[in-house]
């Protein structure tokens, strides 16, 4: 047998029975009107700050009320952290799904069955165009410019449903804020709604739009890698791997067709493109071919993993050790070039989670500065260049509460560095040739290495 | 200057001034007043007092004002729908407008707004915007479909607008298709079988056409729907999965994993030995690669997800292991998703790594994150043979430390690495003595006293240890305190001299100075044992004790087929079926992978037991109160990796059983017999909940629809058979029992004729209980007041309770009783007819009844027929009607008539029913559907004998 709801239908083609399975129909109809059931994917959205307050919401439907927040404050409170707070929480009716940027939580609510990438996609775009119209994306930005977000986020979202993201058609329809136009805005009394259609939002090239116009023009391309390391006591690399990024500014007039070669495409283990990328031409050939949008954009997220040998800049010789009875420690860390390619290593910094009973750091550095957060137990050494030829060194005593025994956990280095003009995977940009307009653009590629999550274990 | 302004009040009163400002002359105004009532609006504030000053500023050529009124509208439309009809005209006429973007803002604000007298008035103009020449407007139609049928489904169907929504998957812009797609897969999730979308092959065509044009929202939706589809052969799998894998370098990682959930879908179809199952393996790597590297909470989902596609294709990211290594500054709920999936990937080959990292781990400061570290070093050892001796010795190491939860786990784990290779480790227990003192945590206290009783030959002063556990027995937990009875008899049987004294002494305080039934039965059990047959109690507690498997808390087969399906979706995130947990979700269809169909391999077709089982989880077949035997083998530590009760020899039950009442009831059966049954309260009250769906909520008005209950008349009494006799009186010293069961007013009655056969009187009758798969016991003491003289008879009544203690019978409804009097103890097993546990609350609303009996498998249905029945349908549900078996419909099709029935028991289980009665037919057909099936078979005997009487 199968349900009942599948015969109602099924024996609808039967004359003698139809005029009844259609009752039974509109009945089943009916209920669903009278169910209260949100079928749309992100219901409602509320900004929270650092402290619990929720300063900005958002329905896209019927009003939830904030008490629905009450199961997020609780976890929050548990997590300690902000940081720590599991991005989706389960509620009796609703879901939770979360994200922390800049201090703040952008949390939305879901009543069914929706992808949680999805949302927390959706959410980091929503910060991603905070960012980008006010410069920052923080509470007292979001307070100042608090209509403006509440029409952008209309215009971002429609039954849930995300409409525009682009943030070259949102800034069509919701001009981001300038001190002039705010100024000629209040005289003439003009307004920050455009009120024609975005021309990108319905073109084949949604992320460009139309009749762009350029006295210079100019492509800039910058490749920034981030390394994700972690070496152990010894020094020897547990992991390594490269985050790539081609961040991309281009103001160039009219339609360009862009081609972006490299020297050593084989390199890249995974790519991810920005929309405009002509993803054949990339299989076929290994080129970024693509009509840019108009202004900053990322063209291509990429991944070295540990496949391939990750070259690692810097070697760190470090003792870190408590003693069993007495109240100290002994601290000392030296840091040198290792694979940098003759580049010079700047920016140099090391960070350090001391355990908990340490209460203060009596320490010399050779170069650089050193601080002791007493609150967070960190120390953070600001190193700045490095020399290769008088390695920077930071050494002295540890004191740990009296009475306190000896720390379980081991203190963990992070490592900050910035190597300009690098890309320490070896990518090189080959060339970059433009078609389908006629003038000559002025083009150029920076390359800048970081260190992403690197990380001296001890 | 900035929009803090709007925020600032003044003396006289927000209100007052707005409105005020609102009804100003100048257009400046206005509108910076329609912008202070937005900011109050975002921050929570009530200005709903001002809708009508603000649909007044709706007429205006001004786009950013109509936009901001519109807002506005869509807040409070609902609380003033009478005020909102005054918006009509202004939208009729926006929809209108030579501006598409005033037409469709205007389509779309109308969809916002749930006010039905809106409603009416939207149709005209959604039909024209859905065929409107700019695409923008036709997209934004599109999802306005998907609202108004939320707000008013029969209208949409009515109003033909599915079609129309089923025709835009054709359009020629691909936004627009992607909207529809999206609208449409909306509107099928709340009608799960309206075969809305249709897909076909030249729709799957369509769609991928669609995927490489429109925006990375749309492709989510467009890869979602495809996922549905079921290609008709590897040829067509295979080209779908090239089309599709070109996603997976996407920079959006909602695509990405949306896109994976097609490849692992559809790679099923694709013969093993093919070239491109190769290729396409290798090509799913470094996208979930990547997408660890995206935030943590975008990290968090994937690690959940790829929970599941390692399960299900380990070979995919068998060489990434490094990647899931746990970095110092990782949220702590990605540290411990990425420590599952290391103990998932962990071989021989990496395992030399994984341990080195688990055992870093262990030094963390965060406690919960280093507890699982130390218990993946176990898992590691039982998972990888060859690395036991290693994780061994790292766990002592991590004893040294003397850090003392790292020593408390690394304990419990090392248990069951005892348990998986026995007589191979025990030199480490000197040095896991030494910290015996140090344990303050149950699971590792009762785990060292496991220890010590199981090795106590070894141990030289076992008895010393146990015995210092004795002294403060009554604080420990009851987990404790059942291990150490356990060990304590484990080491009389090992060293019988010299420990005499010491298994008195936990028997009687396991037994007299408890209040803990399981711990007084398991204490009676042993002193049994002992005091009967030492041999046989050696066989029983030293029984040698299954080996424990190796992959533990692997997902169970079924489960994780269906949610490969769900892949990227929160069912995928909390690794539960989605009917099992998303609200409203009326009939989830489970999805099933499809089948290879090149090569020989054979198809995964999941066994009907274990698919309803599993997948069906919440409302738990009736609860197993841990096994007997299992207690006495005392395998109940329940330690993440055991592997349940050993199989047992069946006699050994049977007697069990019998030996746990005799002992029992000397002591009990001090008149206090409804203490007892109290106390049984506390654990037997196990039924799970159901799950969400159930709860839904329904509005009033929709009940009388279909209640019969009121138009059938009186309800009969509830059926109850005649009676039998249980006890005769040869077998009982001249004690013969007959009886049977009846509901009366919602209370079963045991209801017997005791009868004296024997020459002298009988006085001091009590009753008890063995625990049984619905937890009936008695709910009152035997009432029998007067002696009972030789040849006389006594009627009496026992009311019954269902809060007992639990354990599943066979057959389901036997119920083993022993009686007691002046004279001896009398054991005898009757059955009693289900129908007893029918409740009076058993009547399911009629749409949660559609929802339920769709959303259990058809594995679990069954059918009977029941012959020579001369009733018509209105007295046969008359009839079940008094005994609680509802009918919630009656549908008659070519003079069958079809009768829909709910029950339920009295443990919460559901039972549904579709009885067919033909007219001059006698055989009815009776199908019956519930979670747990076991059921069915006693369902259908009731239904035979209540409508036979």
């Amino acid at each position: 047998m199968t349900c009942l709801y599948l015969r109602a239908h099924s024996s609808a083609g039967a004359s003698s029975v139809s005029r009844q399975s259609c009752h039974i129909d509109t009945e089943l109809y009916s209920w669903h009107s009278h169910l209260d059931l949100a079928a749309e994917m992100i219901h409602s959205l509320f900004l929270i700050n650092h402290s619990g307050d929720i300063f900005l919401e958002k329905h896209w439907k019927s009003v939830i009320g904030r008490s629905v927040c009450d199961y997020f404050f609780e976890v929050k409170e548990k997590a300690v952290d902000p940081e720590n707070v599991p991005p989706v929480l389960q509620t009796p009716h609703h879901y939770l799904i979360s994200i922390y940027r800049g201090k703040l939580f952008f949390l939305s609510v879901i009543q069914t069955e929706v992808p949680p990438l999805f949302v927390i996609e959706f959410l980091h775009r929503v910060a991603d165009t905070i960012q980008d119209y006010f410069g920052e994306c923080s509470e007292n930005v979001i307070k100042d410019n608090v209509v403006t977000v509440y029409e952008l986020l209309e215009e971002m979202l429609d039954n849930g449903f995300p409409l525009a993201t682009e943030s070259n058609v949102l800034k069509e329809m919701i001009r981001p804020p300038t001190i002039l136009r705010t100024v000629v805005n209040t005289l003439t009394g003009g307004s920050n709604v455009g009120d024609t259609l975005p021309t990108g939002q319905l073109s084949n090239i949604p992320w460009r739009r139309a009749g762009v116009k350029y006295t210079n023009n100019e492509a800039y391309f910058d490749v920034i890698e981030e390394i994700d390391a972690i070496l152990d006591k010894s020094g020897t690399t547990v992991c390594a791997e490269i985050q790539g990024v081609i961040e991309a500014c281009v103001r160039l007039t009219g339609m360009p067709d862009l081609t972006l070669s490299f020297m050593n495409p084989r390199l890249l283990d995974d790519v991810s493109f920005h929309p405009c990328v002509r993803f054949k031409r990339w299989e076929s050939e290994r080129v970024l071919s693509f009509i840019p949008p108009d202004g900053n954009f990322t063209l291509m997220n990429y991944h070295v993993s540990s496949q391939n040998l990750v070259a690692i800049p810097v070697w760190v010789k470090q003792s870190i050790s408590f003693f069993e009875s007495g109240p100290s420690g002994r601290l000392d860390i030296t840091i040198g070039p290792k694979q940098t390619m003759g580049k010079t290593v700047e920016n140099l910094k090391v960070t350090i989670h001391m355990p908990k009973t340490v209460v203060s750091a009596n320490l010399t550095a050779t170069q650089g500065n050193y601080t002791f957060d007493l609150a967070t137990k960190v120390v953070v050494w600001d190193i700045g260049k490095l020399n290769p030829q008088k390695l920077p060194n930071l050494r002295g005593s540890l004191s740990t509460q009296t009475g306190a025994p000896k720390p379980d956990d081991n203190p963990s280095l992070n490592i900050d560095l910035k190597i300009q003009q690098l890309a320490i995977s070896g990518l090189k940009v080959s060339r970059l040739d433009m078609y389908g307009e006629k003038y000559k653009p002025f083009k150029g590629v920076k390359y800048l290495t970081k260190a992403g999550k690197f990380q001296v274990r001890t | 200057m900035t929009d803090s302004k709007y925020f600032t009040t003044t003396k006289k009163g927000e209100i007052f001034e707005l409105k005020a400002e609102l009804n100003s002359d100048k257009k400046e105004k206005k509108k910076e007043a329609v912008k202070k009532v937005i900011a109050s609006m975002t921050v929570g504030k009530d200005v709903s007092a001002l809708f009508p000053d603000v649909v007044n500023c709706m007429q205006t050529d001004n786009l950013e004002l109509k936009k901001l009124v519109y807002l506005y509208l869509m807040n409070y439309a609902k609380s003033q729908p009478d005020m909102a009809i005054m918006a009509v005209n202004t939208f009729v006429k926006d929809c209108e407008d030579p501006n598409p973007l005033i037409r469709a803002l205007a389509v779309r604000t109308m969809g916002c707004i749930r006010v039905d007298k809106i409603t009416e008035y939207l149709c005209e103009p959604l039909r024209k915007c859905l065929k409107d020449e700019d695409p923008y407007v036709r997209k934004t139609a599109a999802v306005c479909v998907a609202k108004l049928h939320d707000i008013n489904a029969q209208l949409v169907e009515d109003q033909g607008f599915l079609d129309t929504l089923k025709d835009l998957i054709s359009d020629s812009n691909p936004m627009v298709v992607a909207n529809a797609v999206a609208a449409l897969s909306e509107i099928a999730e709340s009608h799960p079988n309206s075969n809305l979308l249709d897909l076909n092959p030249q729709t799957i065509n369509k769609l991928l056409t669609a995927l490489n044009e429109c925006t990375e929202w749309g492709q989510i939706f467009i890869l979602d729907c495809l996922a549905n589809y079921t290609p008709r052969d590897d040829r067509e799998s295979q080209s779908i999965c090239e089309r599709v894998t070109p996603r997976l370098s996407h920079a959006n990682s909602a695509v990405v994993l949306s896109a994976v959930k097609v490849l692992m879908k559809f790679m099923e179809m694709l013969p093993k030995d093919l070239d491109y199952y190769g290729t396409l393996l290798k090509k799913l790597a470094p996208p979930l690669v990547t997408l660890l590297s995206a935030e943590p909470e975008l990290q968090y989902v994937a690690l959940r997800n790829i929970n599941l596609i390692v399960q299900r294709r380990p070979e995919i990211l068998k060489h990434e292991m490094k990647v899931f290594f746990v970095k110092y500054n990782d949220p702590i709920y990605v540290k411990l998703e990425k420590l599952d999936i290391m103990i998932r990937l962990a071989s021989q080959a990496n395992i030399a790594q994984v341990l080195a990292e688990l055992k870093e781990y262990a030094t963390e400061v965060d406690v919960d994150f280093v507890r699982k570290a130390v218990r993946a070093i176990g898992r590691c050892a039982i998972k990888v043979e060859q690395s036991a001796e290693r994780c061994v010795s790292t766990l002592l190491d991590l004893i040294q430390t003397k850090v003392n939860y790292v020593v408390q786990e690394a304990i419990v784990v090392i248990k069951d690495i005892f348990r998986k290779y026995p007589n191979k480790y025990e030199s480490v227990i000197a040095t896991l003595c030494e910290n015996l003192d140090s344990l303050d945590e149950p699971e590792a206290r009762a785990a060292m006293i496991w220890i010590v009783g199981e090795y106590a030959e070894r141990i030289d002063n076992a008895d010393e240890l146990l015995e210092s556990f004795l002294e403060g027995f009554h604080d420990e937990s009851t987990q404790v305190q059942l291990q150490l009875l356990t060990a304590i008899v484990k080491l009389f049987l090992k060293k019988p001299t010299e420990t005499q004294e010491l298994v008195q002494q936990v028997l009687s305080l396991a037994t007299q100075d408890s209040d803990n039934p399981d711990l007084r039965d398991r204490g009676y059990i042993y002193w049994r044992l002992l005091s009967t047959d030492p041999v046989a109690a050696k066989e029983v507690v030293l029984a040698e004790k299954p080996l424990i498997s190796e992959e533990t808390d692997l997902i169970e087969p079924t489960l994780l087929e269906e949610l490969i399906c769900h892949i990227g979706t929160l069912a995928s995130v909390y690794h539960k079926p989605p009917s099992a947990f998303v609200e409203g979700s009326r009939g989830v269809q489970h999805k099933r992978l499809p089948g290879s169909a090149g090569s020989g391999e054979s198809v995964d077709s999941p066994d009907p037991a274990s698919a309803a089982g599993v997948t069906e989880a919440p409302p738990a077949v009736i609860p197993s109160q841990g096994d007997l035997l299992g207690d006495l083998l005392n395998l109940d530590l329940t330690p993440p990796t055991a592997t349940g009760p050993p199989p047992a020899p069946s006699s050994g039950m049977q007697l069990g059983a019998m030996d746990l009442l005799g002992g029992g009831l000397d002591s009990l059966l001090g008149g206090d017999i409804g203490g007892s049954a109290a106390m049984g309260a506390g654990f037997g009250a196990a039924p799970a909940a159901m799950p969400a769906s159930f709860n839904a909520p329904v509005s009033g008005g929709l009940d009388d629809l279909f209640d019969l209950g009121g138009s059938v008349g009186m309800p009969m009494g509830a059926y109850s058979p005649p009676k039998t006799v249980w006890l005769p009186a040869m077998k009982a010293k001249g004690l013969e029992i007959s009886g049977t069961f009846a509901r009366r007013a919602g209370v079963i009655q045991m209801e017997m004729t005791l009868t004296n056969k024997a020459m002298s009187v009988m006085t001091d009758f009590a009753i008890q209980f063995n625990r049984n798969s619905f937890g009936l016991a008695p709910a009152g003491p035997l009432q029998v007041l007067t002696p009972l003289s030789p040849n006389q008879s006594i009627e009496v009544s026992l009311p019954l309770s269902t809060v007992g203690p639990v354990m599943k019978m066979e057959p389901l409804t036997n119920l083993q009783v022993a009686v007691k009097n002046n004279i001896d103890v009398f054991y005898f097993s009757c059955q009693y007819p289900i129908s007893m546990l029918f409740v009076e609350d058993g009547k399911m609303e009629r749409q949660v009844f559609l929802a339920t009996w769709k959303d259990i498998p058809n594995d679990n249905e069954s059918q009977f027929q029941i012959k020579d029945c001369h009733l018509n349908s209105d007295a046969a549900s008359n009839k079940l009607q008094g005994s609680n078996v509802f009918t919630i419909a009656k549908r008659t099709v070519e003079g069958q008539d079809m009768l829909y029935q709910s029950t339920k028991l009295t443990n919460g289980i559901w039972v549904l029913a579709e009885l067919r009665v033909q007219a001059g037919n006698p055989n009815y057909t009776v199908s019956l559907k519930c979670r747990a099936p076991e059921v069915s078979q006693c369902v259908f005997q009731s239904y035979e004998a209540m409508l036979k009487n």
